[in-house]
């Protein structure tokens, strides 16, 4: 007897296919199962916001809940992308508004937001209830207001790194007494004072608070009423942590921390006074996340002391002033740290930078399972990189940022190319890559050898020829996002093969050798990529010359026609 | 002689220094500092050696330099045999000759297994990426038989042709880092408005550098008082609050400021024991000076207005002004900032 497995069962079945590459999978292996997949979809990833319209997002999915969407190219970050580029939030809302889309969850990263849109929003989805933005801009917290206003589920407000103009409203204020659903609330990218009182007794009603992370307006003794109401935070983020140690408010702040023990996360410190970090000592013992990048004031011993109780901790965000021998003491405490970013505290410093390779090869020595880096360093050497690549075969993510960006090894005089060749061919889960210092060719050829699992990939100021560039195309099958900037490769290398870009989310060139010419064949051969040519934002003009040079291309896959918001000084082909 | 890269002006220091298999060890401070300062002897090559023209920095966006650098790249296959009378054999084989990955002549090194494909699969590898079209004169055929020399040192190509990869001053976008943090180190103390200046008048363009010295050790800003021609440096992260810095100033100037008063006395006897005034009053107007500052984006303030972490963030040089002058001066009215809480 044949079975007949119904589509609700199938359905039921593929509850439990949660990741979004699978779901695409499973999406396409017949047709009964892409319908019974696309109505039961409720989570959507969508990584570059112009490969699809909203309105054939929502053909495909009616039921969609969740929304991540992103929207700048990643070199945005750096100011390389001019401001109005793109990236609206609006069309989007305005699209699940009409067709009544039950949106719950929007994630929004590098995407122009506007106030009207969060108006919009907070009116619009009666079930709302996560809203996180990362490195966005284009709203106020009037918008901010507008959200906090109306929507009755609120449980998670989460503004990661956002420019928000801040109008000092009453945002806080506005969330009704009746809003007790607050699991999440960080605000700590904003800029302006906020409503203390109004703040408390906010927290007081959010018995489910479990993420809570303050501005710097935030003074230290209403952070110890906070943690007097939410004993039972997993993630804080402290606002202004300055205060004299030898006070009353100081005290009962330690008191409070100490009920805390829960707190697994912690960060803030955008103003720290070192002599109050012992308050911190009786938790940090719990602690699996420590950010101190923000935490200028905070260095030598005070710095030391501090890591020294944290002997648990799993991922660290630092400032380089904590030095190679900072580094060691983590090395030495910090056994099962994952991730390690050492940001720089001097970017424009004339070699103030305080942490070398000695620092790097400190912590791959006693930290065997660290597999995220980010690493600002004053200088780094082929031997160095060599032992890491010994020590920690397991990075899935490596970023090394030399502050002069096409700084030899200074032991050798030599370019970093074997280096970074130890790094990929040691550690064969890498998926992130991101190159500084002097590079020839060569390390390109050992990334399109070894780097199987590359998935993105950051180049500037490195290379001597096509050679590089076509190494890494030719190499690395599953490289989804290239971004060069500053180096020679050209239209030899563009147009190799032009097929390989539909297998990729986008390509970034900017001060290269890639010419106008060029970039109009690669557009005519391949109508579903789209070759935006991107000006300066006072440029309007492009230069039809052939042969010239383009400043900045970008170029992305994609299923739908050009975008029809693009400002003037973008060309697209 | 090949020539080391950026500030060296010695020839290289091809050194054998990567251990096979042995501990790396610290190198002492003068080995790390001074590099390459001192001639030493080549025991090994390690591979393409450093480009003299990478240390030219210069206007990395100018077109004309586009069009120069094009044509030091077209030299490149000119100049490559001037290279190779170094010795070194820019063929695909010996360039992997390094103890990184060693070529066939060698054992890899214990902790680093060459895979399977052996270093004979690069030349397949490289010439399948020779077969397109290029545009370019200095094709890839030529540039293969280097293998992957780089540019090498071109004494015709003048100095100021710009690879327009390098600069040592500052380059848009770099480091590459989310303008929140840039001005940390200027403002340990606080991090509001001051991102302002790049971000909102000026939206996507590049950073300004701090005006006002920013270390991660203190924030010095320039103060300079009317009536006294030297001008002190003062360290805001030394002080809490305005009253402190009042005191500063007073300790700062008093004794200058007598000083230029007995020089200015007419002719005479220096009264070396007249007693210095003390300079107080500069925050509230009743004392014959008083403190004003010049923020971020430029305009005079009076001192004393915002609280005092904001003003550390905005401050980027004080002067101590006579109060009579005040009324003559464009004082910019101090901003709604952080007075009225949300």
């Amino acid at each position: 007897m044949m079975m007949i497995i119904v589509d609700e069962v199938i359905e039921h079945i593929f509850d439990f296919i949660t990741s979004h590459k699978d779901r695409n999978s499973v999406s396409l292996v017949c047709k009964s199962w892409y319908k019974i997949e696309r109505y039961s979809r409720q989570r959507v990833f969508i990584g570059n916001c112009y490969s699809i319209s909203p309105e054939r997002l929502i053909a495909r999915f009616p039921g969609l809940k969740s929304l991540t969407l992103k929207g700048k190219p990643h070199f945005a970050d750096f100011n390389l992308v001019p401001h109005d580029w793109g990236g609206f939030l609006d069309p989007w809302i305005k699209a699940f508004a009409k067709n009544r889309i039950g949106l719950e969850e929007l994630r929004l990263k590098r995407m122009v937001v506007s106030d009207e849109s969060l108006e919009l929003l907070s009116k619009s989805f009666v079930n709302f209830k996560s809203l996180i933005l990362v490195s966005c801009e284009g709203f106020t917290t009037d918008g901010l207001a507008a959200i906090a206003a109306n929507c009755r589920n609120l449980r998670e407000l989460d503004l990661q790194e956002n420019e928000v103009d801040d109008h000092r409203g009453h945002w806080l204020s506005c969330f009704p007494e009746s809003c007790t659903s607050l699991v999440s609330l960080n605000f700590a990218c904003l800029k302006g004072e906020i409503n203390l009182a109004a703040l408390e007794r906010l927290v007081a009603r959010s018995p489910n608070l479990k993420s809570l992370r303050l501005n710097r307006s935030v003074p230290l003794d209403t952070l110890q009423k906070l943690l007097m109401r939410a004993p039972q935070l997993l993630d804080l983020g402290t606002g202004s942590y300055v205060h004299d140690p030898s006070s009353e408010a100081y005290n009962e702040l330690k008191a409070s921390i100490q009920k805390c023990k829960s707190i697994r996360s912690l960060s803030g410190f955008l103003e720290v006074a070192p002599r109050c970090m012992a308050a911190i000592y009786p938790i940090c013992a719990n602690l699996t996340f420590l950010n101190l990048s923000y935490a200028a004031g905070l260095h030598g011993n005070a710095l030391t002391k501090l890591i020294q109780h944290c002997n648990k901790l799993q991922r660290l965000w630092i400032l380089d002033c904590i030095g190679d021998k900072g580094l060691g003491v983590v090395a030495s405490t910090c056994k099962e740290l994952q991730e390690l970013r050492v940001f720089p505290s001097d970017p424009y410093g004339a070699g103030n930078a305080a942490v070398t390779e000695e620092g790097l090869v400190l912590i791959s020595a006693g930290c065997p399972k660290l597999n995220s880096l980010l690493y600002f360093c004053q200088q780094m050497t082929n031997a160095a990189l060599i032992t890491v690549a010994k020590n920690c075969p397991n990075f899935i993510r490596f970023r090394l940022c030399t502050l002069d960006p096409t700084k030899p090894d200074p032991v050798t005089n030599l370019p970093l190319d074997e280096g970074f060749g130890a790094i990929v061919q040691s550690c064969k889960g890498l998926k992130r890559l991101s190159l500084s210092g002097l590079l020839t060719d060569q390390v390109f050829l050992y990334i399109g050898m070894y780097a199987e699992q590359l998935e993105m990939l950051s180049i500037a100021f490195a290379g001597e020829s096509d050679k590089g560039m076509l190494y890494v195309l030719n190499g690395c099958k599953k490289l989804r996002k290239l971004e060069i900037r500053d180096c020679p490769f050209g239209n030899a290398a563009l147009l190799e093969d032009v097929g390989k870009y539909e297998t990729m989310r986008s390509l970034w060139m900017s001060s290269c050798e890639v010419t106008l010419g060029a970039c109009k064949t690669l557009a005519e051969k391949m109508p579903r990529l789209k070759v935006e040519l991107i000006n300066d934002s006072d440029q309007m003009e492009f230069n039809l010359d052939d042969d010239q040079k383009v400043e900045k291309m970008y170029l992305y896959r994609s299923v739908v026609g050009h975008r029809e918001d693009a400002p003037e000084f973008v060309w697209i082909l | 002689m090949e020539s080391g890269c950026s500030k060296n002006v010695e020839g290289p220091q091809l050194l054998d220094l990567i251990p096979q298999g042995r501990e790396w060890h610290v190198k002492n401070e003068d080995e790390r500092r001074h590099g390459s300062s001192e001639e030493k002897k080549l025991e090994l090559r390690l591979g393409p050696p450093g480009e003299d023209n990478w240390s030219n920095f210069k206007d990395m966006n100018s077109k004309t330099s586009n069009r120069e650098r094009d044509e030091s790249m077209l030299s490149l296959g000119y100049f490559s045999s001037s290279m190779n009378s170094n010795g070194k054999q820019a063929h695909n084989n010996t360039v992997l000759s390094c103890p990184w990955a060693k070529n066939t002549h060698q054992q890899p090194p214990s902790f680093l297994q060459f895979p399977s494909t052996t270093p004979q699969s690069l030349p397949v590898i490289a010439k399948e990426s020779s077969q397109p079209c290029c545009t370019k004169a200095v094709d890839l055929q030529n540039a293969e038989k280097k293998a992957f020399s780089p540019p090498p040192a071109n004494p015709a190509v003048p100095p100021n042709t710009s690879q327009k990869r390098t600069a040592p001053g500052p380059v848009v976008g770099w480091p590459p880092i989310r303008s929140f943090r840039k001005n940390l180190a200027s403002s340990s103390s606080s991090k509001l408005a001051s991102e302002s200046p790049s971000v909102v008048p000026h939206k996507g363009s590049n950073e300004k550098a701090p005006a006002a010295e920013p270390t991660s050790k203190g924030l010095f800003v320039k103060i300079n008082m009317d009536g006294v021609p030297i001008g002190r440096k003062v360290d805001l992260k030394a002080y809490d609050s305005y009253e402190k810095l009042s005191t500063a100033v007073d300790e700062l100037f008093r004794g200058l400021l007598a000083a230029q008063r007995d020089s200015s006395a007419a002719g005479g006897i220096v009264n070396k024991q007249e007693e210095e005034k003390a300079i107080t009053g500069v925050l509230d107007g009743s004392g014959e000076y008083t403190l004003v500052y010049e923020d971020n984006e430029g305009d005079r303030m009076l001192v004393g207005d915002v609280p005092w972490h904001m003003f550390v963030s905005t401050v980027k040089r004080l002067r101590v002004l006579k109060s009579s002058e005040l009324s003559a001066l464009s004082l910019g009215s101090s901003k709604q900032q952080g007075k009225i809480p949300a």
